[in-house]
């Protein structure tokens, strides 16, 4: 169980990127993070996986514990071994590496061969395509490949709770659909998740929980199903038509200028 | 023609020692981000080291501790210095480096003092005739000692745990990071086997025809600089080439320099860097170097 309790965290002593953000995420269970940019999801993730530091990013108050061990003083190869991995966002996958490469990577963090062995033949599974691509270098993969290499480079490590950001970014949306369903299936193999996204459709759709971040604070928090049928998320993440389309959002957003906006804090 | 071959073992040879040293160069500055011109000094280190242990403790003891201390020292500059400056900007790191050169070097050059320390050789001065084709003994088992080394070295790079995290790191260390890979440790790392290959290639410099460990000894590593950067400064295979590259061009043109009176004597010192501008100038990355070498 990961507790992040009233999190304060700054960029350079001066930025104030979270302002006492307090969540949860259960055994067990997917939590969907949602916000428009700056709203400090990615500041959220970085303070748990403990690279906030590679960003000159500081947690000034505020506790984040895994499994009752306070994880702020912890590096991220001590994350990683406690068994919470972060898949990036961008996917950043190594590109001169190869498929396979790039898994051994993944599986840096720890010294059990067996685990990583199990671990392998389970990323395989999930993502057959790329255990066909396994010698090809990672950057000749398509967006969608690289965001399950990704995924399955995290899960190398046998993390017992998964950190995602923003994997539907910049993909399609048949393909952002099979990435939901992975999440879920990941999830009942038993694998909580912490699941940052824009896409609300889709975090929504394989989440419990959900937290609305606005500005560093959250703003809404409930149940996912619940949280999806209240106006603010309908109109702000959902759009009219339960689809996080195109234009019509943004103009409705800025049209609106209520707390909810990006631009009036 | 015979003269050609015998200049182009010779310059492989030369190349081959080159090479050890330029990838020193290029495994740190992949890992470490570090232009390091650390490389000179910890030359002299080990050639001195091994020098002075032979007499108390023989050669082939004195030529492994002589190797150690190198690397130990590469270790220490690393843990001590460079890591501490993690994330400061490329010229500040590469400065600092020659300074931690220069004090290692005046240091190294006192205790020389005005003497030429030898190293003996089990192998001696000889030279074998491979047909008409003469080379000095030690030379050539450079060729092969450094040959062995770098192959290891290259299937360690592509196949050993160290090689991906090095390779992963190096292409992006935050990612790295995150997947639990200890930057710190790869970077370490790196420059321990940096100073393997640099106190390899110290072993066998300082040995014919090279008479003996002097402070010249230093610019050898210094010349092994152009090596890397027109290899291309991030790439193993580069360090390679342009290790070669530099040695038979500098072996042809001390060979030949007679037919190149118009140029002056000495001509081979200056060789290397003449060959790197000229490469440069056509590909500015070197020959097999990324394009973009700053990151995002």
């Amino acid at each position: 169980m990961l507790t992040v309790d009233d999190l304060h965290v700054t960029y350079g002593g001066a930025v104030q990127a979270l302002r006492g953000i307090s969540l949860q995420v259960p055994d067990g269970e997917v939590v969907a993070v949602l916000g428009s940019n700056g709203a400090g999801k990615t500041t959220l993730l970085r303070a748990i996986s403990g690279t906030l530091r590679l960003q000159s990013g500081r947690i000034e108050s505020g506790s984040v514990r895994f499994d009752g061990n306070d994880l702020r003083a912890r590096d991220p190869a001590q994350s990683v071994r406690m068994g919470l991995v972060q898949v990036p966002e961008g996917r950043r996958i190594f590109g001169r590496l190869t498929v396979e490469e790039n898994l051994r990577a993944g599986g840096m963090g720890s010294r059990d061969k067996a685990a990583k062995a199990r671990a392998q033949d389970r990323v395989y599974d999930l993502f057959p395509v790329l255990r066909e691509r396994s010698s090809q270098r990672g950057a000749l993969l398509s967006g969608g490949e690289q965001q399950m290499l990704a995924i399955g480079r995290a899960l190398m490590a046998s993390p017992k709770l998964l950190l995602l950001d923003e994997p539907s970014l910049g993909l399609a949306p048949r393909i952002i659909g099979q990435i939901g369903e992975v999440i879920a299936e990941i999830n009942r193999q038993g694998t909580s998740v912490l699941l940052v996204e824009q896409n609300a459709t889709m975090a929504l759709g394989v989440a419990d929980l959900a937290y609305v971040l606005d500005v560093g604070e959250v703003s809404l928090s409930g149940k996912a199903r619940e949280l999806a049928q209240t106006d603010e998320v309908q109109r702000l993440y959902l759009g009219h038509d339960g689809e996080g389309s195109g234009d019509g959002a943004p103009r409705t957003r800025a049209a609106s200028g209520r707390k909810l906006s990006r631009w009036t804090p | 023609m015979t003269q050609f071959l015998s200049l182009l073992l010779n310059g492989i040879s030369l190349g081959a020692i080159y090479a050890l040293i330029a990838l020193g160069f290029v495994v740190i500055f992949k890992a470490s981000e570090v232009v390091s011109f650390t490389q000179g000094s910890l030359l002299l280190l080990g050639a001195y080291c091994i020098a002075r242990l032979s007499d108390p403790l023989g050669f082939y003891l004195a030529a492994a501790v002589g190797i150690a201390i190198t690397a130990l020292a590469a270790f220490v500059i690393e843990r001590l210095i460079i890591n501490r400056l993690r994330g400061a900007p490329v010229i500040s790191l590469a400065i600092v480096t020659i300074g931690v050169d220069i004090i290692l070097l005046t240091e190294l050059v006192r205790r020389i003092g005005s003497d030429i320390l030898n190293v003996p050789h089990p192998w001696g001065g000889g030279s074998v005739r491979i047909g008409d084709v003469g080379i000095s003994e030690n030379r050539l088992i450079a060729i092969i000692v450094a040959g062995l080394l770098i192959a290891l070295f290259f299937l360690a790079f592509k196949f050993s745990s160290w090689g991906v995290a090095m390779r992963a790191s190096a292409e992006d260390g935050e990612t790295a990071a995150l997947m639990g890979i200890r930057l710190g440790r790869v970077s370490a790392l790196a420059w321990v086997v940096a100073g393997i290959l640099t106190g390899v290639a110290a072993l066998f410099l300082v040995g014919s025809p090279t008479p003996g460990v002097s402070p010249t000894a230093y610019s050898v590593a210094l010349r092994a600089f152009p090596a890397a950067i027109l290899g291309g400064l991030d790439s193993t295979g580069g360090a390679l080439v342009g290790g070669l590259l530099i040695g038979m061009a500098e072996s042809f043109a001390a060979g030949y320099q007679d037919d190149l009176l118009f140029l002056g004597r000495g001509f081979g010192d200056v060789v290397p860097y003449i060959v790197m501008i000229a490469v440069l100038l056509v590909r500015p990355s070197g020959l097999f170097g990324t394009r973009e070498l700053t990151r995002v």
